[in-house]
């Protein structure tokens, strides 16, 4: 059977079994939304910018594991895209982008709304594909969605130009592809898996140090029992809480430079690190240097070869799929039957308790003025640690991973790699598209919410009950924190000036606005919020402006070098 | 790699994008048309070089890579150079260019263009020993190289 390219660019979607694709409608992609139009098999979500499109496709693939689908049009709609597809390839999320392209013959001729989608995608994708020729289209999209969720998955792109989608060809959609030069290893090496267990064993203060990876292979099943078995104290990336239950005592926070005094101090001491699908970025290691430690081992899974030894030397690399690999490491300790020396680990715990005593992120209780913290304690309690959290990026984010003690991983869904202010509000839109009935809450501050605050629009014509927890400084909180710490207290562009009244401007889309003052409010204006399973509620909280994140690390310097509260 | 659109620039966007330095680069398609052949000179510290194969490697263009260095392996590349040669300096240029087994190429009354190959260290062995002020123009491809003996670089 004869089909247009953009009956087949639908035909390749609905077989895939997309459920959603999140877009923005333009002169090159009109063929492929009047075909849109005409199919029932996926739905359609208009948002109102292409990086929205992009942000929710990414919360949609964060939440369900699934490849998320964006669809923009040529030009401005790429370019529109392209902060979006930064932030799914800082964070290894898999997604497919098409993006329309002006018609083959006008390619390169600097035509209407033309760009160099591939050249300009190119280094922040896995890959990208130019369809020139319709009888490539049909393969070139199946090879995109193999791409994308295989391997360490990214976002790939696939521009299509507008004749190709009026061309005619037979469709048959491939039932598998191979590409010679992409090989995924997935199972680990078994001897570099038993030199790891024999250093597991042997170890007097080991450290679990667990990140994405352990969420994108849904494998925190088997690190849950891992941990939980060796009794091994074990901390959680920001790209990887609920990864390992956070209210778990065998938990000791998240670590880096906005981390726990107990999980920096543990992985600075520790004598044997297992790394499990993280990748020793600056944000958690501090200063290189101050990090290496001559008596320290380091174990590293990891699914992406380049990742290891990338920025720190370890001695048991081990390349694949890490619940493949954690698999195999159960069962060697099983067969085993040997165990880690307990009195060393009792030693090593203790120790730990130790630097948990300092309680590294209190603090004042008995402000008059709400305390950021005391907002999200109190959202935690009400949500009943059950919800899905999006965040956008600053102090606000930094204390939502502290104090939200996720339990179960794809619930913090957050931009940790690129940190992109404006991806919360999206983000958490293609969250509650993926999750209908879920409780979905969007934690942000003003800076954020307002760059893409038109998607109050389209959570209004899609009834979305997102609940938005604004912590308004009305400052850029962590520009200020920088400025007060490192720069003199020159507040150079860090005040809020001139925000809208939240509460208002919420009801100008048809939400509820809530706006609160006094801490005393905070609990039953939540209470009341979340309550409403149908309404998006906009919750605007004052909080204390000169409240800082602690610990942290300034830059360049080492883990135990935390500044404390 | 792939010989598709595009993957030469993947290569040379990477390399930019990581701050690895290209010192040079040649690429042509093989034997097998759907593959091309890059070779690149670089050069780095064992860790960047190590960091640079795995980089390539992620590239879904590239289908294979080798470091020659790994073994023993030769290097070649092209010269055109287009010299001044006038009066008792012609049969001084074209001595040169016998010596280091050079073929003229273009003769006019005032120049010679010879084509020389060998290792990137005759070619610029050749250079130092002419007389910067006959040298009008050079021309170089990049190293080419390829494993000595019964190493292959298969698909």
């Amino acid at each position: 059977m004869e089909l247009t390219g953009a009956e087949i660019v639908v035909r390749c979607l609905a077989e895939e079994g997309v459920k959603f694709v999140f877009g923005y409608p333009g002169g090159a992609v009109l063929n492929i939304y009047d075909e849109i139009f005409k199919q029932d098999k996926f739905k359609h979500v208009l948002v109102r910018h292409e990086q929205a499109a992009v942000h929710a496709a990414d919360g949609y693939a964060r939440a369900t594991g699934s490849v998320g689908v964006a669809l923009v049009t040529s030009g401005p709609g790429a370019t529109n895209a392209v902060t979006g597809i930064a932030t799914a390839y800082m964070d290894s999320i898999p997604m497919v982008i098409i993006s329309g392209q002006v018609p083959t013959p006008a390619i390169g001729q600097d035509a209407f709304q033309e760009v160099d989608a591939v050249g300009i995608t190119r280094p922040c994708v896995k890959h990208n594909f130019l369809v020139k020729d319709i009888k490539d289209l049909a393969t070139t999209i199946k090879k995109a969605f193999y791409l994308a969720a295989t391997g360490r998955p990214g976002p790939v792109l696939v521009d299509v130009p507008k004749d190709v989608t009026q061309h005619k060809f037979a469709f048959e959609y491939p039932q598998s592809v191979t590409l010679r030069s992409y090989n995924p290893v997935t199972k680990g090496h078994p001897g570099q898996i038993r030199k790891a267990v024999q250093m597991i064993l042997e170890a007097k203060r080991p450290m679990v140090y667990a990140g994405g990876g352990v969420v994108l292979a849904n494998a925190a099943p088997q690190l849950t029992q891992l941990v939980r078995q060796l009794g091994f104290p074990c901390t959680n990336t920001l790209m990887g809480l609920g990864g390992f239950p956070a209210t778990d005592p065998l938990s000791v926070g998240m670590p880096g430079m906005h981390g726990t005094y107990e999980a920096n101090m543990a992985m600075q001491h520790c004598d044997v690190l297992i790394a499990v699908g993280s990748r020793f970025d600056d944000r958690v290691i501090g200063n290189p240097a101050h990090f290496f430690s001559e008596g320290r081992r380091i174990i590293h899974i990891d699914i992406d070869p380049s990742s290891i030894s990338k920025r720190v030397k370890v001695d048991v690399p081990i390349v694949g799929d890490v619940a493949s690999v954690l698999d195999e490491m159960l069962k060697l300790l099983k067969a085993s039957r040997e165990k880690p020396e307990q009195a060393a680990l009792n030693a090593w715990w203790t120790q730990i308790e130790l630097w948990r005593a300092r309680d590294c992120l209190k603090y004042d209780r008995a402000s008059p003025i709400i305390k950021p913290q005391f907002v999200l304690e109190k959202m935690y309690e009400v949500t009943g640690g059950n919800a899905y959290v999006t965040s956008d990026v600053g102090q606000h984010q930094m204390w939502a991973a502290q104090f939200y003690k996720f339990d179960q991983p794809r619930r913090w869904i957050n931009s940790g790699g690129l940190g992109t202010m404006g991806f919360g509000l999206p983000a958490a839109m293609g969250v509650q598209f993926a999750h209908p009935d879920a409780t979905v809450a969007c934690v942000t501050g003003e800076g954020s919410i307002q760059m893409n605050i038109q998607e109050l629009s389209t959570c209004k014509q899609f009834s979305l009950p997102i609940k938005v927890i604004l912590l308004n400084n009305r400052y850029l909180g962590m520009v200020r924190q920088w400025q007060e710490f490192f720069y003199g207290e020159r507040y150079a562009e860090s005040y809020m000036e001139a925000l809208p009244d939240f509460v208002k401007l919420a009801e100008a889309y048809g939400h509820v606005g809530m706006k609160i003052e006094k801490p005393e409010d905070v609990e039953g204006a939540l209470k009341e919020a979340f309550a409403m399973k149908e309404r998006f509620v906009f919750m605007d909280f004052i909080t204390d402006q000169t409240e800082n994140v602690y610990p942290m690390i300034p830059g360049g310097k080492g883990l135990s070098e935390m500044i404390l509260v | 790699m792939e010989n598709e659109a595009g993957a030469l620039s993947r290569v040379a966007g990477l390399f930019s994008a990581r701050g690895y330095n290209i010192e040079s680069l040649t690429v042509a398609p093989t034997e097998d048309a759907t593959l091309s052949r890059m070779t690149i000179v670089t050069s780095g510290s064992d860790d960047v070089v190590e960091q640079i194969i795995k980089q390539l490697n992620k590239l879904i263009d590239v289908v294979k890579v080798l470091d020659l260095n790994d073994g023993s392996h030769i290097e070649r590349e092209l010269m055109l150079i287009k010299v001044r040669a006038t009066g008792k300096d012609r049969e001084e240029m074209k001595r040169m260019a016998d010596i280091f087994r050079g073929h003229i190429i273009d003769v006019t009354e005032k120049t010679y263009t010879i084509e020389l190959t060998g290792p990137g260290a005759k070619l610029d062995a050749f250079i130092e020993a002419l007389d910067r002020d006959s040298i009008l123009e050079t021309v170089r491809t990049g190293a080419s190289g390829i494993g000595r003996g019964e190493r292959v670089l298969k698909v």
